[in-house]
């Protein structure tokens, strides 16, 4: 094991890095959306919300990946792997992200959106300035744990050909015949990146100001 | 004689089989502090709710200064208002929460500001400034930069009234303002609705505070049962001979005084 060999797990990681942070955001921004479908009350955009959930959540991400892999070629779109691996991954968290939020907004109290109505916010007002808000710090914890969850499933994104930390240290592995020395690299790298993810995590959940008082 | 801010005419509201409320009837006048009484389950928060819509009367109609709130009526028969002729309606309306309902995330300027910037639609260093001008009504400039869980009790339900205050309302309507306080900030709280009231404010009150109701109101409705049994002065009503079912829940009312003395 050398230092050019760890090098470059340590590259390949940043693509790990960067395709779990988009996935993890863009997943936000579509659990948000999906959340709103859920409670818009209208039957369409109720009933897509709750196939789209229960499709993301119900099949292997694996599955997904290698079904989105050969899908899009096969009805003409041709999309770059890590297009392929970052629609994959966020889709899927945005599932469980719908799920966790759900909780969150099932939890604000009913009296905070009877004072939004009565100063006057319409109910999209209120879902964007209040409700939402409200929602993503009561599930703040759950993101933290979805988002570490995320890093470690990029794992499978290598089967789209993404080089990313887990292909790199196949490759590598590979090519030295020294497997045990850096999977075990890649290994602490994966436990490092997280261990930082939850103690950020932790600094947040105490920072981020006001939660509705049980 | 001139027009009632809100007029409540046959209004009943049922909760499945239970009739909570019963074909009440009342005109709350302009400028003057009505405040409404009776023992607990009597139905006066629902009465004060149906006057906010937040509860849909199951009959009869409100009227706010003459518009119907929520339901207009057109050839004898209810339909109900659309979502911007009730906010239209409604804008006349400020209402402060027994549980206060700041909103936690905001700071007490973000509380008072939220509408003027999101439904009033002004920038935010003038909404910002009414919202401050507000918040030195009610005495608490200094914890403007305080999130809701930074504040007492007494403190939260200030900058409730005055995130209320800072729409101008006609009309406030108060739903047992302290009785999620401590007896020790009650008093703060009822300072400002004083202050409010000797401005002139519409206000409507559900209270279990018998001495603000009967030195700061000009009227009292007792409710009892779902019914409204009388309204009137407040000399005329804790006059004696009182009215039996009032010298009833009266009594409860100091008994209580009283064990809590043993």
């Amino acid at each position: 094991m050398t230092w050019t060999l760890f090098e470059l797990l340590l590259q390949a990681s940043l693509m790990t890095i960067f395709v779990s942070v988009t996935s993890i955001f863009l997943g936000l921004a579509f659990a948000i959306g999906l959340s709103a479908m859920r409670m818009s009350g209208a039957a369409p955009l109720v009933w897509f919300a709750r196939i789209f959930i229960s499709f993301f959540r119900g099949v292997p991400l694996l599955v997904q990946l290698l079904l989105i892999f050969n899908l899009l070629p096969a009805i003409g779109l041709s999309l770059s792997s890590l297009t392929t691996a970052l629609i994959g991954l966020s889709l899927c968290t945005a599932a469980y992200q719908a799920e966790n939020l759900r909780g969150g907004f099932e939890g604000v109290p009913r009296g905070l959106i009877e004072s939004a109505e009565m100063a006057g916010l319409s109910p999209v007002q209120s879902f964007i300035w209040i409700r939402t808000p409200i929602a993503l710090r009561l599930t703040f914890p759950a993101l933290v744990n979805e988002a570490i969850l995320i890093l470690k499933s990029s794992s499978l994104v290598s089967v789209v050909g993404l080089i990313e930390l887990t292909k790199m240290a196949q490759n590598l592995a590979a090519s030295t015949y020294m497997p045990l020395p850096i999977f075990a690299s890649a290994g602490l790298i994966y436990l490092a990146i997280n261990w930082i993810v939850a103690i950020a995590g932790r600094r947040a959940e105490i920072a981020l100001p006001g939660l509705p008082a049980k | 004689m001139t027009q009632p801010a809100i007029s409540v005419r046959n209004v009943s509201k049922r909760f499945g089989e239970t009739l909570v409320l019963k074909d009440i009837n009342l005109e709350v006048p302009r400028g003057q502090v009505s405040c409404l009484i009776g023992p607990s389950g009597s139905g006066k928060s629902t009465l004060l709710r149906c006057m906010a819509f937040l509860e849909e009367a199951s009959a009869g109609m409100i009227e706010i200064e003459g518009e119907p709130l929520g339901f207009s009526e057109k050839d004898g028969k209810r339909r109900r208002q659309t979502p911007g002729e009730l906010r239209k309606t409604r804008s006349k309306i400020g209402m402060v929460f027994q549980q206060f309902n700041l909103w936690p995330h905001m700071t007490a300027l973000g509380n008072v500001s939220m509408a003027l910037r999101r439904v009033r639609r002004l920038s935010r260093k003038e909404a910002e400034e009414r919202a401050m001008a507000q918040l030195v009504k009610v005495g608490l400039e200094a914890r403007a930069g305080h999130y809701p869980s930074q504040l007492s009790g007494g403190q939260q339900q200030r900058v409730a009234i005055a995130r209320a205050l800072a729409l101008e309302p006609t009309i406030m309507l108060f739903d047992e303002p302290t009785s999620a306080l401590d007896p020790e900030l009650t008093g703060e709280v009822l300072n400002v609705m004083r202050a409010l009231a000797s401005e002139g404010m519409t206000m409507v009150v559900v209270t279990h505070e018998i001495g603000f109701a009967a030195s700061v109101g000009n009227n009292v409705c007792f409710l009892d049962h779902g019914q409204l049994l009388f309204h009137d002065t407040p000399e005329t009503v804790f006059a004696a001979p009182r009215h039996p079912r009032l010298e009833q829940f009266l009594d409860t009312y100091l008994d209580r005084g009283a064990q809590m003395l043993r």
